[in-house]
């Protein structure tokens, strides 16, 4: 392997249990990690082959420490813990640790499989798409080391995921921001003391540094410099909340005690001077900036005033500036949403996030000068756009790709919609009729009938107990389950259950649709390998069954009914491959009994 | 295509012609052969423009001798470029067809700040200081001491283009503005001075209504049109305001001020010239003498927006003597300052016509009649005599004489109005004297005397019989076509309450309920989650948009949309505005799709111009607006002075009553607001008219009859869970694929054969 050579130091503190550590040195190669104490006489040395390591575990970035531990191998067994001094170097360990790993736990196989001797290059690509992707990597886990399928049969299936992952090396989608303005989070008051708490988190300072490039600007001059970064925001959110009260007055009188805190509580410098240079880049044909520069009937004191076709706004004020504008604030965002996430940067500490930004902005900036081709291409634009469209043969829209991340996003959404329905349809009719059965319904309605014939129709056709009875079956369940559901459209039932049985769910579902769509690609079975590997997949998929079952009993009476429903397509799926099974069995044993006896 | 009607040979860009386009064509080309004026209404979505340019120029083309030129005015800027974007179109299909000798020249025309490419002057902040700006660097006497003293920085570009002569020229083609700058950078000429030279040459020139309609700017720019020229207002239902717009002045204290400052600047400037250079005043004495006409032979650098507003004749004569020597007209302007001034102390309300003003004036202060109405064309010939160049530091005295000369000028169809503070705000005192013209006949009138072809057109004209009143013209042909729909494309609907049954308006008494707002805000909630793309929402003023807006946020409405549908909104800042309305385009071409909130009517702001004018002219076409939905009747402030004197000008000369006329004008600026969805017959949109208001006959029958004739009974009168339903079954149906050309019952879309077999038929028809 190419990677063998290489080896990675780093400094790191070896943990034994919750004490706090012995400084070192890591290190660590393609073959095993060694870790040599500063002080020789404060703990051991250590030298430790990877094969003997089973797993590795990581402390979320961002999270109080940095932390690598490395789990032996068997069950239940302890492990390794190295502490970092910081979250790169840890990702870096991170990183090599599963290369090493994945090297110890494919390379055995690789051996046993014979015939397909993988590049270096095809086995790499595989390692990091099972990397990328958790799901892959479980599913591969499963099945492959299972021994259910073999690792070419697994990947012959997922050829397109290989290729693909040639063209777009890293262009993973990137999850924008949130559609939800900053204003947004309300300063929480505890009601006793005057105590005001705002709620804070990276994701939120990432947000605000692209909506607001004068707050950045500012991070960016005085942390860590002229003040600490919890300083930084404490005057932020002062003036934040300066806005929320609306009060313009009191917020120029701050502003001009502070002139720290004047930097939030005044317009946007930076924006007015990023507005200037993109509107030289607009469509013309809404350039209404250019309109205004030809407008000589309205020279000052020019043209009607008051004449009730306009309207007057209040004149400027030196606390204009102070005033937050809602409307302004709007576009901005909006604005920024849509621009979406240029940066790749976990957010982790808010300096790096604040430079990387600054980074990129100066990047956009030199990019700007080059602007040739984006006006062409908007002269197309106009061009297009004033066609009239069907007086026109028709002209072939241009096609964006799409590319959903995430599928099975989709089938949730698809899932929950059929649940609806289901549901409507099991309670609508079903439950009704356990407790109102044909005979009484129609005794009832006999008897109705001869009171309405007799009296008139007075009193309710149906009797009042029965109706409540009705009513109350109908409405329990329906609160249980489909007022819930209708409720709010976002959430799915996935999301009520408990996360175990909902991602045991979700990995028998994938493993079934893998199991499946080899069984069903080896028919027609015309060799003897496809034979066993059939053979293989049945007995495999036998053993899901049981699983099945055990899930359903397992969640509460409330939701069963929901697990059941999700569980039973597959169920039918499986049941659809085993009646496959069988009657093809039949057909070949009768085959080559039919041949025997010739 | 290409087709005959009856001697033309029209060429047309596409391979096919909606029918109403064939019958606009046709009447359009009756008025030019009969050399008169015409009126046509045609919905928006059936291609008004091209329609019109494609028969102007095939008719220019089919007459070689005497070839007519085209005068093409649009009303805002953005507009011009797309009009001249389907120009560009037209002209590439003629040429592919005709080879080069239909070849011609179409220039775009607009004000130094979108034409400039010197980057001094144009990074000036606003159009005047551009303007100033290049005017010190262009201006006759600039120029002469720049000989002399290198240091004197003038324009490069402007020289270039002086030095080449008469090589300077465009060729033959379509120049949008962009298309002007980029030429001139190339060559190194200043694309407005050239821009304005080639006016004269050009076979189709498009610029604002103001270049024909304004005095001030028309003389300069239109003075050398012939009378061979065909006119065309586009979107011209507003023409009526635009006219009177162009003839209005208003007078503010700050107005007086900078006036007074500007006289006692000039009067300094006096002094130093006496003292250095007294020839020159003398010059500019005997030139006055001998009558402003001379002003024609300025260098083009020098000129100014001149006064076509005085008659001919006036020209000839000899300016008045007691304003001929500099200070004399210096003393002239300060009593009429200071009258002026005592005039906005007046404590109430006064209306007074121009005729009385005069008298009064006259009798106070001694200033007469022809007095005033020289200043105008004195004060300029003074400034330039001075060699003043910072011309934007003297608009408040330019203001004083505009206002001098039109009250000098015109008797009738004016009034002067005095308030001392705003209706709608009392407490603050904001004095204001308005010379305000009711009359829109005047303004236009020059031009339909000058042109012989004037053509008025708009998708909304309705009362169609209305406008020539109102403009007080001839027209020889004045039709309202209908739009012949493949299928029912457009949804009208008319919202009268909310989804708790109570009734939504933005009535006077009813603006400041919650419930409404609630409403409201509910219905543009749920039509969020159903309508793909783009949804545009119109408010009647820009304050109850704020108020609702703040109101949606307070509430949580607002999140809840946005977790939809982005959301932009028109600001007072322009260029805010634009910016947002192009990424409003780009979240609707990106299919995050986008909410756009706007103003129906134009707003103001005391010291910054600023309009509303997304509701005049942006197309919210295609997946730009699926829905519009039009809160509220966008009725004028009604207790407004001068609204109210307009309208009784209007009950005194034409007879129209006061509530028709508001009516009237509501609606057309709803109607204005919503029918910018549909761009052709392929495209599709909803139109939502949330208010109560406008389920009373007497309303809605105002509105334009594409928008009636799809107004079912089922659209009246709904609910916004009826709407929802409504909208969704709309938007299912309009996901189908359908038969474009319309195969059932009538045609909608003709081919080149179809055409041909009309017109041969019509032929027949006029033979027997």
């Amino acid at each position: 392997m190419n990677s063998g050579g290489e080896t990675v130091v780093k400094r790191a503190k070896y943990k034994i249990a919750k004490a706090p550590g012995n400084s070192g040195i890591l290190k660590m190669n393609a073959e095993e990690f060694a870790f040599s104490p500063n002080d020789p006489t404060s703990g051991p040395r250590l030298r430790v082959r990877f094969n003997t390591i089973g797993a590795h575990r990581v402390t979320k970035d961002g999270s109080k420490t940095a932390l690598l531990n490395l789990l032996k191998k068997g069950e239940g067994s302890e492990g390794y813990i190295f502490e970092f001094e910081n979250f790169s170097d840890r990702n870096i360990c991170r990183d090599f640790v599963t290369n090493a790993l994945e090297r110890y736990s494919e390379v055995p196989k690789k051996d046993a499989e014979g015939p397909a001797q993988l590049s270096t290059e095809e086995m790499e690509r595989r390692i990091k798409l099972l990397q990328e992707d958790s799901e892959l990597m479980k599913l591969h886990k499963q099945l492959v080391i299972g021994g259910i399928l073999t690792e070419d049969e697994f990947w012959a299936t997922r050829k397109k995921l290989l290729d693909g992952g040639r063209k777009r090396t890293s262009s993973t989608q990137r999850v924008g921001f949130k559609s939800a303005m900053i204003s947004d989070i309300k300063p929480l008051t505890d009601g006793r003391t005057n105590k005001v708490t705002f709620n804070l988190t990276p994701e939120i300072i990432h947000q605000i540094f692209a909506e607001k490039p004068a707050v950045h600007h500012a991070f960016l001059n005085y942390v860590p410099k002229k003040m600490s970064e919890k300083d930084f925001w404490t005057k932020y959110c002062r003036a934040e909340y300066l806005h929320s009260t609306k009060n313009a007055v009191a917020a120029a009188a701050e502003a001009a005690e502070d002139e720290d805190l004047a930097v939030f509580l005044k317009q946007d410098y930076i924006l007015a001077g990023e507005a200037r240079s993109k509107i030289r880049k607009v469509d013309p044909t809404l350039d209404m900036e250019a309109d205004q520069g030809d407008d000589y009937t309205h020279l000052p004191d020019h043209g009607n005033a008051r004449d009730g076709n306009k309207e007057i706004a209040e004149s400027q004020t030196h606390y204009d500036q102070y005033k937050r504008n809602l409307m302004q604030d709007l576009n901005r965002h909006a604005a920024v949403v849509l621009e979406g996430r240029t940066l790749d940067v976990v957010t982790g500490d808010t300096r790096t996030v604040a430079e990387a930004l600054a980074r990129t902005k100066q990047v956009e900036l030199a990019n700007d000068t080059s602007e040739k081709n984006n006006n062409q291409e908007r002269l197309n634009r106009v061009c297009r756009m004033t066609e009239i469209e069907d007086l026109q043969a028709t002209r072939e829209p241009p096609v964006a790709p799409l590319c959903i991340k995430d599928p099975r996003d989709y089938f949730y959404s698809q899932q929950a919609n059929a649940l609806k329905t289901l549901g409507d349809a099991a309670f609508g009719a079903g439950y009704v009729k356990c407790h109102v059965s044909k005979q009484e319904a129609y005794t009832c309605l006999r008897e109705s009938i001869s009171d309405i014939k007799s009296v008139g129709l007075q009193t309710s056709i149906i009797k009042a107990e029965v109706a409540f009875k009705v009513l109350n079956s109908l409405t329990h369940n329906i609160s249980s389950t489909k007022y819930n559901l209708g409720r709010n459209n976002q959430e799915t039932v996935l999301d009520r259950l408990p996360s175990r049985t909902r991602d045991d769910l979700l990995n028998h579902w994938t493993s079934i649709q893998e199991l499946l769509k080899h069984f069903w690609s080896s028919y027609p079975i015309n060799t003897d390998h496809l034979s066993i590997k059939v053979d293989r997949l049945k007995d495999a998929m036998a053993g899901i069954y049981p699983k099945l079952q055990e899930i359903k009993e397992s969640v509460q009476s409330d939701l069963r009914h929901q697990v059941s429903l999700l569980v039973q397509p597959m169920v039918q799926a499986l049941d659809a491959a085993f009646a496959h099974y069988d009657a093809n069995l039949q057909k070949r044993r009768a085959k080559s009994g039919k041949n025997g006896s010739i | 295509m290409k087709f005959q009607i009856e001697d033309v040979t029209v060429y047309f860009p596409y391979d096919h012609i909606y029918p109403e386009q064939h019958s606009y064509m046709v009447e359009l080309k009756r008025a030019l052969d009969a050399k008169g004026h015409c009126l046509l209404e045609m919905p928006t979505g059936t291609g008004k423009t091209i329609a019109l340019l494609s028969l102007i120029t095939s008719y220019a083309l089919s007459k070689p001798s005497n070839p007519i030129k085209l005068i093409y005015c649009t009303r805002t800027v953005h507009e011009m470029e797309k009009t001249l974007a389907e120009l560009k179109l037209l002209h590439d299909y003629q040429v592919r067809h005709l080879g080069p000798s239909a070849r011609l020249l179409a220039v775009g025309l607009s004000s130094r700040k979108n034409l400039c490419i010197n980057p001094a002057v144009v990074s000036a902040e606003n159009r005047d200081s551009v303007d100033a700006g290049c005017r010190k660097l262009t201006a006759s006497w600039v120029r002469a001491l720049a000989v002399e003293n290198p240091n004197i920085p003038t324009c490069s570009f402007f020289d270039n283009y002086e030095k080449s002569g008469s090589e300077a020229i465009l060729p033959p083609g379509v120049y949008t503005l962009q298309d002007l700058r980029a030429f001139g950078k190339q060559k190194g000429w200043c694309p407005y001075f050239l821009a304005r030279h080639m006016v004269q040459f050009a076979n189709v020139v498009v610029y604002s209504y103001q270049y024909l309609l304004d005095p001030k700017v028309a003389g300069i720019i239109s003075k050398e049109m012939q009378r061979e020229c065909v006119v065309v207002f586009d979107e011209a239902h507003n023409i009526d305001n635009v006219c009177i717009e162009a003839l209005s002045v208003s007078v503010r204290r700050q107005t007086l001020e900078g006036a007074t400052r500007n006289i006692s600047r000039m009067s300094q400037e006096i002094e130093r010239f006496k003292a250095t250079d007294a020839g020159k005043l003398r010059a500019e004495y005997n030139r006055l003498v001998e009558g402003l006409a001379q002003r024609g032979n300025l260098p083009i650098g020098d000129t100014w927006l001149s006064n076509p507003a005085l008659p001919e004749d006036i020209l000839k004569e000899a300016v008045p003597g007691n304003i001929r020597r500099a200070e004399h007209f210096l003393s002239v302007l300060r009593r009429l300052v200071q009258y002026i001034k005592g005039r906005l102390l007046s404590e109430n309300f006064e209306k007074e016509s121009p005729v009385s003003f005069v008298a009064s004036l006259n009798a106070q202060v001694g200033l007469d009649q022809k007095t005033l109405k020289f200043c105008y064309d004195r004060l300029h010939s003074l400034m330039m005599t001075l060699e003043i160049t910072d011309t934007d530091e003297f608009l408040s005295i330019q203001t004083i004489c505009d206002f001098a000369t039109l009250v000098g000028t015109y008797a009738r169809g004016f009034s002067i109005i005095i308030e001392p503070y705003d209706e709608r705000m009392p407490h603050i005192p904001d004095p204001i004297l308005q010379l305000s013209c009711h009359d829109a006949s005047l303004a236009i009138r020059p031009v339909f005397e000058r042109f012989q072809s004037v053509v008025i057109t708009s998708g909304t004209l309705s009362p169609i019989d209305l406008y020539p009143r109102l403009l007080s013209f001839n027209p020889v042909v004045s039709r309202s076509f209908t739009m012949s729909l493949t299928r029912e494309c457009i949804c009208p609907m008319v919202l009268t309450r909310g989804s708790d049954q109570l009734p939504v308006s933005t009535k006077y008494d009813m603006r400041s309920d919650p419930g409404v707002a609630r409403n409201y805000g509910r219905l543009l909630l749920e039509m969020a989650a159903v309508v793909p793309d783009g949804v545009v929402c119109f408010f009647v003023s820009y304050s109850y948009m704020d108020a609702i807006i703040n109101t949606w946020n307070e509430t949580g409405i607002l999140k809840e949309i946005m977790q939809h549908k982005l959301v932009f909104i028109e600001t007072q800042d322009v260029v805010e505005t634009t910016l947002a309305l192009d990424n409003y385009r780009k979240a609707c071409d990106c299919g995050r799709g986008a909410v756009f909130f706007s103003v129906a009517r134009c707003f103001l702001r005391t010291s910054l111009l600023c309009r509303g004018k997304v509701a005049e002219g942006i197309d919210f076409d295609r997946h730009y607006g699926r829905l519009v939905i039009m809160f509220g009747v966008p009725f004028q402030y009604t207790l407004s002075k001068i609204l109210l004197a307009r309208l009784e000008y209007l009950r005194d000369t034409f007879q129209i009553k006061e509530g028709d006329f508001l009516t009237f004008d509501a609606l057309r600026q709803a109607a204005q607001c919503v029918g910018r969805v549909i761009r052709s017959k392929a495209d599709y949109g909803m139109m939502i008219f949330a208010d109560k208001r406008y389920n009373r006959h007497d309303k809605r029958s105002k509105l334009p009859g594409w928008i009636l004739s799809h107004l079912r009974d089922a659209y009246l009168n709904l609910s916004t869970d009826m709407a929802l339903h409504t909208a969704r079954e709309f938007l299912r149906k309009m996901a189908q694929p359908y038969d474009k050309t319309g195969a059932s019952g009538k045609r909608t879309l003709l081919s080149q054969e179809d055409v041909e077999k009309m017109s041969s038929a019509g032929a027949d028809e006029a033979m027997f």
